[in-house]
C-alpha cells in the first residue's frame, strides 16, 4: 500500500467518523442537529453534481431542477397518496431520474457553455409548473400540510418525525449508500471511461468509446442522486416550495462544488459545509446576506479556484 | 376573439422585443469573450432604477438617454475590474463570477431602492390609447417598439459600418489574428462588454415602464433571454433577434388559450428546436 492509498484510507476514516458522531460533537461547538442534516443533504447534492462536473467534465448548471423534482415527488406522495417516507423517497427519485433520462438526449450532444445554458434554462420548466399549478403544488406558498412519517419496519418503529437525531441517521445512512455507489461506479471501468472523456474527449471517441451514451448515463445517475438529495431536503423541512427548483439554487450547488474542490471526491461535501454554515450565519446577522453570498462567489473564483481540498493537496505535494 | 389574439400577439411582440434587446447584449459578450453574463439581468435592473432616480431631474428623455449610458459605464468598470481576469480560463469560472455579481446587484438594488415595487411614471401623452377599437395600442407600447427597432438597427449599423463593429465581428471569428494585426484586444473586449451592457440598460428603462420596478426583475427576465439565444442559434445575432421575437409571440398566443403555460411554453419550444436543429434556427454548425 502506497502513501497515497494510506492517505486516502485515513481521509475516508476521518470523514465517516465525523459524520457518524455529528449529533454528539456538533452541539458542543454551537451547531444544531438540523444544521448538520442540511450539510449532509446539500453535500450529497453537490457530490452528485460533481459526478458530472468534476469526473465527466460536463458543465451542468441545472441541477436544482432534479433536486426540486425529488423534493416535490416525496412531498406530493406523502400529502396525496400514502403517508410513507420510504415510498415517498422512491417516488421522488423516480420522478427526477425519469425527467433527466427524457431530457438527456436533447442535451448530450452539446458541450461547454452551451450545455450550461441549456441545462439551466430547462430547469425553469419545472419551476413554472410548480409555481403555476396552484391546486396541486400550493404554488408560490409551497406545499404544506404533510410531515415525514415514522419508519415502520414491522417489528419496530423509528420515530424520525419528532426525533431529530434519528432523522439525521436516516439521512446519513442514505448518504452512505449513495456515496458508496458513486465511489464504486468511479472505480469501475465505466467510471474510468468517464474520466477518459473528461481528460480528452476526442481521443476517447477515437478509441471507440460511445461518448454521448456515457455522458447520458453519467447525467442520469448524477440527476438521480440529486433528486435523492432533494427528497431528503423536503423531508428535513417538512415543506417544499418552488425556490428549490429556481435557477439560482443551481448556482449554489456549483459554488459548493468548486469551493470544496472539483477534482476530489469529498471536496463538494466540504464546500457544502462551508456554504451552509456561512449562509446560516449571515442570514442571522444581516438582511442583506445575499450581497455577501454574491461577494463570496466572486472571492472564491478569484482566489480559491482550486477549492479547499485542491489547495491542501498542492501543499502536501509541494 | 380576433381582437384578443391580436392583442396578445402585439403584446408578445413587445415582450419579445425586450428579450431580444437583452439577448443581443448577452450574445455580443458571449460571442467575443465566451462569457455567459448571468449579471445581465442585474444590469437591466440598474438601468431601470437609474432612470427612475434621474427622471425627476433630467426629464423622461434625459433619463432614457442617460440611464443606459451610465449602466454601460458601470459595465465597463466591472469588466475591467473583474471579468477580464477570467478570459482564457475554464468558462465555469466566469459563469460563477457573474452569478455572484447577479446576487450582489439584486441585493444592492434592494438595499438602495427598497424591496417594494416602485411606480414608474411614463409621460401622459404616451399612455393614452390611440384607437378606441384596438384599445391596447397605447402610445407607450408603440414607442417601445420604435425604440427597440432604432436600437437594433443602430447595433447592426455599428457592427457593419464602424471600425469598432468590424473589429468585434472579426474578433468573434478569430481573436488571435485580430490581435496579431495590432488591435488592442483587451480594449476591444472591454468596449464590446460596454456595448452589451448598454443594451441591457436600455431594455431596463423600457421594461420598467411596462412591468414596474422591483429588484427581482432582472432574475425573471434573464432565463427567457437565454432561450432567445438558444432558439435563434448561438453565434448569430440575427438569430438572437428572431428568437426573442418568436418566443415573445409564442408565449403571447399561449396566454389566450392556456394561460398557466405562458412561461413554460418557451422552454418546451426550446426543447423542440434543439431536437430538430441542435444549433438553433440560424446558428452555425460546429461553433459550440
Amino acid at each position: 500500500m502506497g502513501a497515497t492509498d494510506l492517505r486516502k484510507q485515513a481521509t475516508n476514516a476521518v470523514v465517516w467518523l465525523l459524520l457518524l458522531g455529528m449529533p454528539y460533537w456538533l452541539p458542543a461547538i454551537g451547531g444544531y442537529a438540523e444544521l448538520g442534516t442540511r450539510v449532509v443533504v446539500l453535500g450529497l447534492a453537490a457530490m452528485s453534481l460533481n459526478f458530472l462536473l468534476g469526473y465527466t467534465g460536463v458543465l451542468s448548471f441545472g441541477h436544482a431542477a432534479y433536486f426540486g423534482l425529488g423534493a416535490y415527488g416525496v412531498a406530493l406522495t406523502i400529502r396525496y397518496l400514502v403517508p410513507s417516507t420510504g415510498i415517498g423517497i422512491i417516488v421522488g427519485v423516480l420522478i427526477g431520474t425519469v425527467a433527466a433520462a427524457i431530457i438527456g438526449p436533447v442535451i448530450v450532444r452539446l458541450r461547454g457553455v452551451y450545455f450550461a445554458m441549456v441545462t439551466i434554462a430547462f430547469g425553469q420548466v419545472f419551476y413554472f409548473i410548480a409555481f403555476r399549478w396552484n391546486s396541486v403544488t400550493g404554488g408560490d406558498d409551497g406545499l404544506t400540510g404533510w410531515t415525514r412519517a415514522p419508519l415502520n419496519f414491522g417489528f419496530f418503529r423509528v420515530d424520525i418525525e419528532h426525533n431529530a437525531t434519528a432523522f439525521y441517521y436516516l439521512v446519513a445512512a442514505t448518504f452512505a449508500i449513495a456515496v458508496g455507489a458513486m465511489a464504486w461506479l468511479l472505480r469501475s471501468p465505466f467510471g474510468r471511461m468517464l474520466i477518459a472523456i473528461r481528460e480528452n474527449e476526442r481521443r476517447a471517441r477515437f478509441l471507440g468509446l460511445p461518448v454521448d451514451q456515457h455522458i447520458w448515463m453519467s447525467w442520469v445517475i448524477s440527476c438521480g442522486l440529486a433528486s435523492l438529495a432533494g427528497a431528503l431536503y423536503a423531508l428535513l423541512n417538512n415543506f417544499v416550495d418552488p425556490r428549490a427548483l429556481y435557477w439560482t439554487q443551481s448556482g449554489d450547488f456549483v459554488i459548493m462544488t468548486v469551493l470544496g474542490g472539483m477534482r476530489s471526491f469529498w471536496g463538494p461535501l466540504i464546500g457544502a459545509a462551508i456554504f451552509v454554515v456561512l449562509q446560516d450565519y449571515l442570514s442571522s446577522q444581516t438582511e442583506n446576506w445575499q450581497w455577501f453570498v454574491g461577494l463570496f462567489f466572486v472571492l472564491v473564483v478569484l482566489f480559491f479556484p482550486r477549492g479547499v481540498l485542491g489547495i491542501i493537496r498542492r501543499k502536501i505535494q509541494a | 376573439m380576433t381582437q384578443l389574439v391580436l392583442f396578445n400577439v402585439f403584446n408578445g411582440l413587445i415582450v419579445g422585443a425586450f428579450y431580444a434587446l437583452m439577448a443581443l447584449g448577452l450574445s455580443l459578450i458571449l460571442n467575443l469573450s465566451g462569457v455567459i453574463n448571468f449579471a445581465h439581468g442585474g444590469f437591466l435592473a440598474i438601468g431601470g432604477y437609474l432612470a427612475f432616480t434621474l427622471i425627476p431631474y433630467v426629464g423622461f428623455w434625459g433619463g432614457l438617454v442617460l440611464a443606459p449610458l451610465l449602466t454601460a459605464v458601470l459595465g465597463i468598470f466591472v469588466e475591467w475590474l473583474l471579468i477580464r481576469r477570467l478570459y482564457g480560463r475554464d468558462p465555469l469560472y466566469s459563469l460563477l463570477l457573474t452569478f455572484g455579481l447577479a446576487y450582489m446587484i439584486e441585493a444592492s438594488t434592494r438595499f438602495i431602492w427598497g424591496a417594494q415595487s416602485l411606480p414608474f411614471q411614463v409621460p401622459g401623452w404616451l399612455v393614452t390609447p390611440l384607437s378606441s377599437e384596438y384599445f391596447f395600442v397605447t402610445g407607450y407600447r408603440l414607442f417601445m417598439v420604435l425604440v427597440v427597432a432604432i436600437a437594433v438597427v443602430g447595433l447592426f449599423l455599428i457592427l457593419s459600418r464602424t471600425r469598432l463593429g468590424i473589429r468585434i465581428r472579426a474578433g468573434t471569428l478569430d481573436l488571435e489574428t485580430v490581435s496579431l494585426l495590432g488591435v488592442n484586444v483587451r480594449l476591444l473586449r472591454n468596449m464590446n462588454f460596454g456595448l452589451g451592457i448598454y443594451l441591457a440598460g436600455l431594455a431596463g428603462v423600457l421594461a420598467v415602464g411596462q412591468l414596474g420596478l422591483q429588484p427581482t426583475i432582472g432574475g425573471s427576465l434573464i432565463m427567457p433571454s437565454f432561450v432567445a439565444i438558444i432558439v435563434g442559434g448561438l453565434g448569430s445575432l440575427p438569430g438572437t433577434l428572431l428568437g426573442g421575437l418568436l418566443i415573445g409571440v409564442v408565449s403571447g398566443v399561449t396566454t389566450v388559450f392556456f394561460p398557466s403555460a405562458t412561461e413554460a411554453i418557451i422552454y418546451v419550444m426550446m426543447a423542440a428546436v434543439l431536437l430538430i436543429r441542435p444549433h438553433g434556427l440560424l446558428g452555425d454548425e460546429g461553433r459550440f
